[in-house]
Formats: structure tokens, C-alpha cells, sequence
């Protein structure tokens, strides 16, 4: 304890843990060490933190924002929007969590989809708001999800998805179940087109997500400890009552697993997709360019 | 109390167990009883009827969990001819949770696929609860691109509670396993035909639940997660699992009214266990009906019909 926190009635000291709900301001604390941060240095290093590369989740458009080329992003099917289709109601109604959601977010579902160059290459990039009711996918994900892959289908392109996400939408019961098969054709059908489909797990990728298209990737990338699987921690804990092994259902783990292909960060994501991608549309090598 | 009756068919049990006694009796007097016997046994099928036609979506979700429950092997005895189980994934272990294997349905070859559940403690533990392991969709798998390339419509069988919450089953990469089911499955040449039994239970259900026909037993029941874990996320309390399973709308006639199913196969009164011997001949009689019409579409047709019906799934409005 430092001697200024000894002088402080015991009421007042914090113990240094962490405080949630720091508010918004100059300011920020780094979740994974504690550091703090300035935060417009912060976000100029895509909310990595530049102590001890502690990636942040960050909403859905600053991602697109910092992986695309300037000026080049054209968004798909925002006119798709989910419907309260069985009147589904728990605690709260289904259609009042959207209209929260669309409310907080400013979006209007979990997956944002467009066409954009990444290095000079077109490419068709999705990625899915953990804000927006944990990133789960209902009907209007997958739609999304579609015609994102249609248009790379129609302009003989790559397909580009950031999952975060906690899985299916549970309001939308079996119909959400159904976005998995749904999506997972179209993914079938773009492989069968020969265009490469890279998949970069974020944290957390879980549940319906996890075992669909966030797998089926020809090259799949998480970034560093993501939270990445199907079951969640807690339930498979109750379920074995043994405790879980270190690191498990993170990124390391997954690639020690032989299950993804390589960890990179994030702000190596846009050269390290852009090589990739060249290859395997046999373009000539990217001009690799550092972030901002 | 008789175990073979659930909760809501204690009034049913109760007057078969009055018709029990009555012929007990009867068998040891001289006095003649069939009379009584015959219209308590009327009286008998007439509560069964009334109680089975106000069955509330919960009430379903037991009877698809019904201790009696016909399962897979039980269909596959009665369904099929010539079954040779084939086993293992090729490359870890063989599940016991999916089962598969060559058969005949009504002469034709065919390959089956399909959860099985145990009916002991030692049987359903051999079975891992019928949770399947990932080997168990990497198995189903190799089958299903085995009936592809040797021309065989594929018939898989769902009923499981959901995929296993293990360790070993992430550290093998479940949602892979499931996830690649459901790509190759959405593009494979040869009709598949998917009927769930019992509990059709969100991934591992799924995982081989993709095809061009999906029927369902008239009580039986298929959502994305279990009405108890959908309680305890969304209400915060696994007490609440019948009004989630009211709100998911998870049996055969609410999922045939939203388009997501094909047909429901009714099953005889008071359900499948009643009497397997019927309901296995419903089911032969469904599976061979939908498998001729499948028959008659060209492979490039039935690859485009199940993808456009993919395509299709899923409610959304435009703005």
C-alpha cells in the first residue's frame, strides 16, 4: 500500500481493484493491467493498450473504421432490420431490447456488412456489435450475413467477418437456431465459388456463432486472449464440477488446440489480412502500411 | 404412482389403475364385470383424448422426455431391415451419443444417422446423457459423405438435450465439428431426410438436423437452448422453464405454423410410448412417402431447393 492510500480512512481506500464505470473522460484504465491511460492515445492504438497490449473491445464501426482504406467503405442491407416475430417476452418485451439496443448503439442490428478495400483490396468485411444485445444472431444477422456474401459472390470477392458475440439470439428461439445453418450454407457456397473467407475471432466468440461461421474460416485469426468457444465456462464448470485449466477458451489455448491458425493484433490485422488475402487471390503483394 | 404416467396423466393412471383392479377381481369371482370393464376402459381413452388435445407446451417438452420414450434403435428395429452399424470418427474415438450405420428402408439401401438415448442409469451414462461428443458429429460426417459418393438418401434421427459441456469437448473443437456438419450438410448430393423424435436440443441438434425434409413427432420438441437454460438467462431462474418454453414456441405444431418444419407425424394417442409398434409404422409410412418425392428431383434441383429454403430462414422487416 502506498503511504498516501495508508493516510486514507479504510471507508475511502479502494484496494486497487478496479472500479467499474469509470466515467468518460481524458482518462482511462487499462482492464488488463490497470495503467492509466491517456485515452485519445488509446484509440489512436485501435484500444490496445500500449503497456501491456490488452486488447479492448471496441464497437463494431470504429473496427471497420481502422481495418478498411479511407473512404472506401460502402455498408450492405442497412435497411434490415429484426422483428419481434413470436412476441417473445421474458422479463422484458423482445421489441423494447431492440429498440434499447438500437437506441445505445446507434445501430440497427448486431452485424454491420459492407464493401470496402483493406491495402487496396476489395473485400466484403462484416463484424458484429457485442453492444447490441451481446452480438447475438437472430434473423437479422443472418440476413446481413447473406447478402454480404452475395456480393461477394456477384463481384468475385473476398469475405472478411469480425465475430463477437455470445451466440444465438434466444428471442427469436429456433428461428436464431436456424441462422447457424443459414449462414453456414452461404459460407459453403462462397467456398465453392473459390473465394477465401477469413474469420477473426474477437472477444468473446461463443455459442451459435462459435460453431457456424465464425469456424469456418480458410484461415481463421483470433485476437490475443479472446474468450473463444461453445459452451460458456460457467456452464461447462456446473456441468464437470472440476476446475476449468488455465487459459481455458482463450485464444492461446485455441491455437495450442490446433484449432485457429495464427493470433494476431489488432493493429497488425490490416497488413496481416492483406498478405494473406493476395496470396490466396494470387494478386501481387500489399503495400503494407503502419496504422494511422 | 405409476412412473409411466407423468404429472398431468395422474387422472388417467388413477382410472387405469381402477380397471387393473376391476379385472383382478373379476378373474376370481363369479360374478361378470366385463361390462364395467369396458366402460371404464371408454371412459379411460376418452380422458386420455380430452387431456392430450389441451396440452400445454411444457406438458409436450415431458412427454418428449418421457422415461418410455420410443428411441432411435427402437424406430430402427421396427423401421428398418439389415442395419450394419458403422462406428467412428476416424480419428479420435467413436461416439456412443451418435449412432449410424447402412440399412434398408423397405428394400432400398439407405444410411442412417441419429442421437440415441439410454433408458438405464449404466446405459445412459455409456451414452454420455446423449450429449454428443465431437466425435459423434465428425462420425455422423464421414457417413453422410460416404452415402454422397455411393448415392444413399441419408435419414438422421434427432433427440438430445443439447452438445456437451465438457472440457475435453472444446479442447476438440466442438463448434467446429458442428459447424462443418452444417456446411458440408447444406451442399451434399443426395436427399436427406431429418426427423426429430424426442428433444431436438439447439447445436447438437442441428449438427445433423440440416436437410431437405425436416419432420416431427407430434410431441416432440426443437429449440435453440433448453427451456430450463433459457429460464435461467433470461428469467433468472430455471422455475420458470415452462413459461419459456411457452415463449420460444418449441413443439412440432408451433414450428410447423412458422414455416421452419415440414410435417409433423402424429403420434398414436397418449403418445409414441403407447404404442411404438404404430408409431413406427406412421414414421416408415412418412419416411417413405417424402423419400420417393425427394427421388424425383434431379441432384442439382434438390441442392438448390434446400439452399433456397436455407436462404429462407429467418423473420425480418425492411425499411
Amino acid at each position: 500500500m502506498s503511504w498516501f492510500k495508508r493516510l486514507l480512512p479504510a471507508a475511502v481506500r479502494t484496494n486497487g481493484v478496479p472500479k467499474k464505470g469509470v466515467p468518460e473522460g481524458l482518462w482511462t484504465k487499462c482492464d488488463g493491467c490497470g495503467a492509466i491511460l491517456y485515452r485519445a492515445e488509446l484509440e489512436k492504438d485501435l484500444n490496445v493498450c500500449p503497456k501491456c497490449s490488452h486488447h479492448h473491445r471496441i464497437m463494431a464501426r470504429e473496427r471497420i473504421e481502422s481495418f478498411l482504406d479511407e473512404n472506401t467503405w460502402h455498408e450492405i442491407g442497412t435497411h434490415i432490420e429484426a422483428v419481434d416475430h413470436l412476441k417473445f417476452r421474458d422479463s422484458k418485451k423482445y421489441k423494447d431490447r431492440i429498440a434499447t439496443a438500437q437506441k445505445e448503439t446507434g445501430e440497427k442490428d448486431a452485424l454491420i456488412v459492407g464493401r470496402g478495400n483493406v491495402l487496396g483490396i476489395d473485400v466484403v468485411t462484416a463484424a458484429f456489435e457485442f453492444a447490441f444485445m451481446g452480438g447475438s444472431m437472430g434473423s437479422a444477422v443472418g440476413e446481413r450475413f447473406v447478402q454480404g456474401i452475395n456480393s461477394c459472390l456477384e463481384h468475385k470477392i473476398p469475405f472478411i467477418c469480425f465475430t463477437a458475440s455470445g451466440g444465438a439470439r434466444m428471442q427469436e428461439a429456433l428461428i436464431s437456431l436456424m441462422q447457424m445453418a443459414k449462414t453456414s450454407a452461404a459460407l459453403s457456397k462462397l467456398s465453392a465459388h473459390h473465394l477465401p473467407f477469413i474469420s477473426v475471432l474477437t472477444d468473446p466468440t461463443m455459442g451459435g456463432v462459435s460453431a457456424s461461421l465464425a469456424m469456418l474460416g480458410d484461415v481463421i485469426i483470433a485476437e490475443p486472449k479472446a474468450l473463444i468457444g461453445f459452451a460458456g465456462p460457467r456452464v461447462i464448470e456446473q456441468t464437470v464440477r472440476t476446475p476449468l485449466p488455465e487459459g481455458f477458451q482463450r485464444s492461446e489455448f485455441l491455437l495450442d488446440h490446433g484449432a485457429i491458425d495464427m493470433i494476431v493484433d489488432r493493429r497488425e490485422m490490416r497488413n496481416t489480412i492483406a498478405r494473406l488475402l493476395a496470396k490466396l487471390m494470387r494478386m501481387p503483394v500489399p503495400l503494407e502500411r503502419k496504422i494511422n | 404412482m405409476n412412473l409411466n404416467f407423468l404429472d398431468f396423466e395422474q387422472p388417467i393412471a388413477e382410472l387405469e389403475a381402477k380397471i387393473e383392479e376391476l379385472r383382478l377381481v373379476g378373474n376370481d369371482s363369479e360374478i361378470d364385470i366385463s361390462g364395467e370393464i369396458k366402460r371404464l376402459q371408454q371412459k379411460s381413452s376418452e380422458l386420455t383424448r380430452q387431456v392430450f388435445t389441451n396440452l400445454t407446451d411444457w406438458q409436450i417438452v415431458q412427454l418428449a422426455r418421457h422415461p418410455q420414450r420410443p428411441y432411435m434403435l427402437d424406430y430402427v428395429e421396427r423401421i428398418f431391415t439389415d442395419f450394419d452399424e458403422l462406428h467412428g470418427d476416424r480419428h479420435f474415438a467413436d461416439s456412443t451419443a451418435i449412432i449410424g450405420g447402412l440399412a434398408r428402408l423397405e428394400g432400398q439401401p439407405v444410411m442412417i444417422i441419429g442421437q440415441q438415448k439410454g433408458r438405464t442409469t449404466k446405459e445412459k451414462l455409456a451414452r454420455n446423457f446423449t450429449m454428443p461428443q465431437p466425435e459423434g458429429y465428425r462420425k455422423a460426417l464421414r457417413l453422410m459423405e460416404m452415402a454422397e459418393r455411393f448415392h444413399l438418401p441419408i435419414i438422421t434421427f434427432i433427440d438430445t438435450p443439447g452438445a456437451y459441456p465438457g472440457i475435453d469437448a472444446e479442447e476438440r473443437n466442438q463448434s467446429e465439428a458442428i459447424a462443418r456438419n452444417l456446411f458440408v450438410m447444406s451442399q451434399l448430393k443426395t436427399p436427406i431426410i431429418c426427423v426429430v423424435t424426442g428433444e431436438g436440443g439447439s447445436g447438437g441438434a442441428l449438427a445433423i438436423g440440416v436437410g431437405d425434409r425436416i419432420l416431427m413427432l407430434q410431441f416432440s420438441v426443437y429449440s435453440v437452448i433448453s427451456p430450463e437454460g433459457c429460464a435461467s438467462i433470461l428469467w433468472k431462474s430455471a422455475e420458470k422453464a415452462s413459461e419459456a418454453a411457452e415463449a420460444m414456441g418449441m413443439t412440432a405444431t408451433r414450428l410447423k405454423k412458422l414455416g421452419l418444419i415440414d410435417q409433423v407425424v402424429s403420434e398414436p394417442l397418449g403418445g409414441a410410448h403407447r404404442d411404438i409398434t404404430v408409431m413406427a409404422s406412421t414414421l416408415q409410412k412418412a419416411l417413405v412417402n417424402n423419400l420417393m418425392e425427394l427421388q424425383h428431383l434431379s441432384l442439382s434441383q434438390l441442392v438448390e431447393k434446400r439452399y433456397k429454403r436455407l436462404m429462407s430462414m429467418g423473420v425480418t422487416k425492411v425499411q
